[in-house]
């Protein structure tokens, strides 16, 4: 039996302290998977500091940082088989890592080059979605047209809190109740959309309480405890999977970064409470956690840092090696059958850049 | 053939092609028991059962949404939006999601979806019943725009659309839904995007249309005769458009009269007058003109006549074209 302890605000958690605050256990994982997790955590949060790194040094675009965030791509994924697929926002640009997608791929696409531009079927990945909420609907709908074809497939999506606001969650979210489609519905609530907070962003007391008006259950679980993530997202898909339909899982954490590079966040957050929740950022959390353990020595520790800084060492190297894209990628893919114009404009742009 | 209503044709095309193609749905609003506030989905349930003709929620943006995630499942859906004015909530996801997935997979995944739709006015109905939409989803990259004017195009084109790899918005002239009436092909009949059609031929003047306003342009050509030889034509398809067969006309007639039920900045006929101008400027004789509806909201339908495109307005454009 997994051992889910209360936390504040009613949130689920495994992960103790180390002092007041006992530790849990989920049932059925191993050391083995134990340091899996370890390691995506490590992955994500090497990808994440280094690309504000590349950033700076203009070597990628605007950058959405997901700082803190790495224990809830990571925790839902783990609880997915290889053929579920994952519909992530921008906040989740890396996670296709987690799926085997080069990191070279991720950090083209955040350079604006068509090498970042990757072909879903090939990870299980949805394209990023950049507008906010627009891709609930798309998960909603691959789940139900892959139940309808008769194939055991479970889609999630993760969007923040600002995209419970959209109507396309509330449109997506309805779809899934209705259609009962095996999707969960994963909100990585950080409290904040850019500059505002979420207590101008709803008046419901928890966005968990959104569920019962789509049918569906709604979890609320501490999105820095990457354990009870992997825990409650299990329990979801498993409900998924056993035909009995979608699962709303709220959870909860402080975004402690920028929005994004161009974002100035002293000019609206309480540092000293974003201080305070850098403290306990949840991939130290985990591995405190798994010191504790004992399954996590420090030469482990060194060695995962390392692997994950040489895979981001080789990824920039490669996505910087891409030769200038052709500008017939302009056209090329916009439509299977393009209309003749197309041709013309290309033979006329070619004819001008000579 | 058989003689068929317009409306009639749109669901033997529906017929014809999801029981050719079973991985073709119908999903929308009232598509299911009820057949279609129209009745162009009618019968489509019974035949190929509740989850290939699917009633949704009242939500179009959740209809075009989850239609790309059935896309990504092996799923080709046809999207019926209730009415014109009733569809911009889907705007969202056809400009930001369905006009361009493809092209984010680079060409790797297809969308090979329809959505479809009653379009325009002169039917006496409530408020917001009758738009003419068809500029917005023109405009939008990545999207084909299909617009029938008889029985026999609304279903071939149809079906067309729903063999096409790339997504489809197909704008059904809802006027004439029950007006039109000719002989369609029976079994599979497809007529290719980006193709018009010679609705009438002339020598003096083409008028150019598409959806209920080839009617107006064909009564338009028959109460000049004698006076002047109108070529009427009839688009059928605004992308791919079929500028060959545009050309061709214009480069017979020499004169060209544009005519669209929607409001008239940047509306489908200013796209064929640009055309026009950059290609044909040496084969006309006189200005392009354009009739189209007012850059107003749409009016009452006690006025309603007054704003739609009529035969005394489109014939004093021909008059003024071939006097200049």
């Amino acid at each position: 039996m997994s051992q889910v302890l209360p936390a504040e605000g009613g949130l689920r958690r495994i992960i103790g302290d180390g002092e007041s605050r006992p530790d849990g256990e989920v049932e059925g994982l191993g050391p083995e998977q134990l340091l899996t997790l370890y390691r995506h955590l490590v992955l994500l949060r090497t990808y994440d500091e280094r690309s504000v790194i590349y950033h700076r040094q203009g070597r990628i675009g605007t950058y959405a940082i997901f700082w803190n965030h790495e224990a809830m791509q990571a925790g839902s994924v783990l609880a997915l088989e290889e053929r579920d697929w994952v519909f992530p926002s921008y906040r989740d640009s890396a996670i296709g890592l987690l799926r085997g997608m080069p990191v070279s791929t991720v950090l083209s696409w955040w350079r604006g080059h068509p090498a970042g531009w990757w072909n879903p079927e090939d990870y299980n990945v949805a394209s990023i979605c950049v507008p906010i909420a627009t891709q609930i609907p798309h998960a909603v709908g691959f789940a139900w047209g892959s139940r309808l074809k008769g194939e055991d497939r479970v889609a999630i999506v993760n969007f923040g809190d600002g995209a419970t606001s959209e109507g396309s969650f509330h449109e997506g979210a309805t779809f899934a109740g209705v259609m009962k489609a095996p999707v969960v519905l994963f909100c990585n609530n950080n409290q904040w959309a850019i500059s505002t907070p979420l207590s101008a962003q709803t008046a419901a007391p928890t966005l968990a309480d959104k569920a019962i008006g789509y049918g569906m259950p709604g979890l609320r679980v501490d999105g820095g405890d990457v354990l009870a993530v992997y825990e409650a997202t299990r329990e979801a898909v498993a409900r998924a999977r056993a035909g009995d339909g979608p699962t709303f899982i709220e959870a909860v954490t402080y975004r402690v970064a920028p929005h994004a590079t161009a974002d100035d966040p002293s000019l609206y957050i309480d540092e000293e409470r974003a201080r305070e929740e850098r403290e306990n950022e949840c991939v130290g959390r985990y591995e405190q956690y798994l010191r504790r353990l004992g399954v996590l020595t420090e030469e482990q520790v060194a060695a995962i840092r390392a692997e994950a800084l040489e895979l981001m060492r080789v990824g920039i190297a490669q996505a910087e090696a891409e030769p200038p894209a052709d500008v017939s990628l302009v056209f090329e893919h916009a439509y299977a059958n393009p209309p003749p114009t197309q041709a013309t404009d290309l033979a006329e742009l070619r004819r001008i850049l000579g | 053939m058989k003689e068929l209503m317009l409306v009639d044709a749109v669901n033997d095309a529906l017929h014809v092609e999801m029981e050719r193609d079973p991985s073709v749905l119908v999903m929308g609003e009232d598509v299911g028991r009820l057949g279609g506030v129209f009745r162009a989905t009618a019968g489509l349930q019974d035949r190929f059962g509740v989850e290939r003709c699917i009633d949704t929620p009242l939500a179009e943006a959740g209809i075009l949404g989850t239609a790309v995630g059935l896309c990504m499942a092996g799923w080709r859906p046809v999207c019926e939006m209730q009415y014109d004015a009733f569809s911009y909530p889907a705007l969202d996801q056809l400009i930001n999601h369905v006009g361009r997935y493809r092209w984010r997979t680079r060409g790797k995944m297809s969308f090979p979806l329809v959505i479809r739709m009653p379009y325009g006015g002169s039917v006496r109905a409530p408020e917001l019943h009758d738009d003419s939409p068809e500029t917005y989803y023109v405009h939008t990259p990545g999207v084909k725009v299909a617009i029938p004017s008889t029985p026999a195009d609304a279903k071939g084109l149809l079906a067309a659309a729903i063999r096409d790899p790339d997504p489809v918005v197909v704008l059904e002239p809802k006027l004439i839904y029950r007006l039109a009436r000719g002989d369609v092909p029976e079994g599979e009949h497809v007529v290719p995007l980006g193709k018009a059609r010679v609705a009438r031929e002339g020598s003096d003047v083409t008028i150019v249309a598409y959806g209920a306003m080839v009617g107006v342009a064909e009564r338009v050509a028959e109460s000049l005769v004698g006076e002047a030889s109108c070529e009427v034509l009839d688009l059928r398809s605004l992308k791919p458009l079929d500028e060959d067969s545009l050309l061709a006309s214009v480069a017979k007639t020499g004169h060209a009269v544009v005519v669209q039920e929607a409001p008239r900045v940047c509306g489908f006929a200013s796209e064929v007058a640009a055309v026009l101008a950059e290609k044909a400027i040496f084969d006309l004789r006189g200005p392009v003109l354009r009739v189209t509806g007012y850059d107003v909201p749409y009016p009452y339908w006690q006025l309603e006549d007054a704003y739609v495109p009529s035969e005394a307005r489109v014939v004093d454009a021909v008059r003024r074209v071939l006097a200049a």
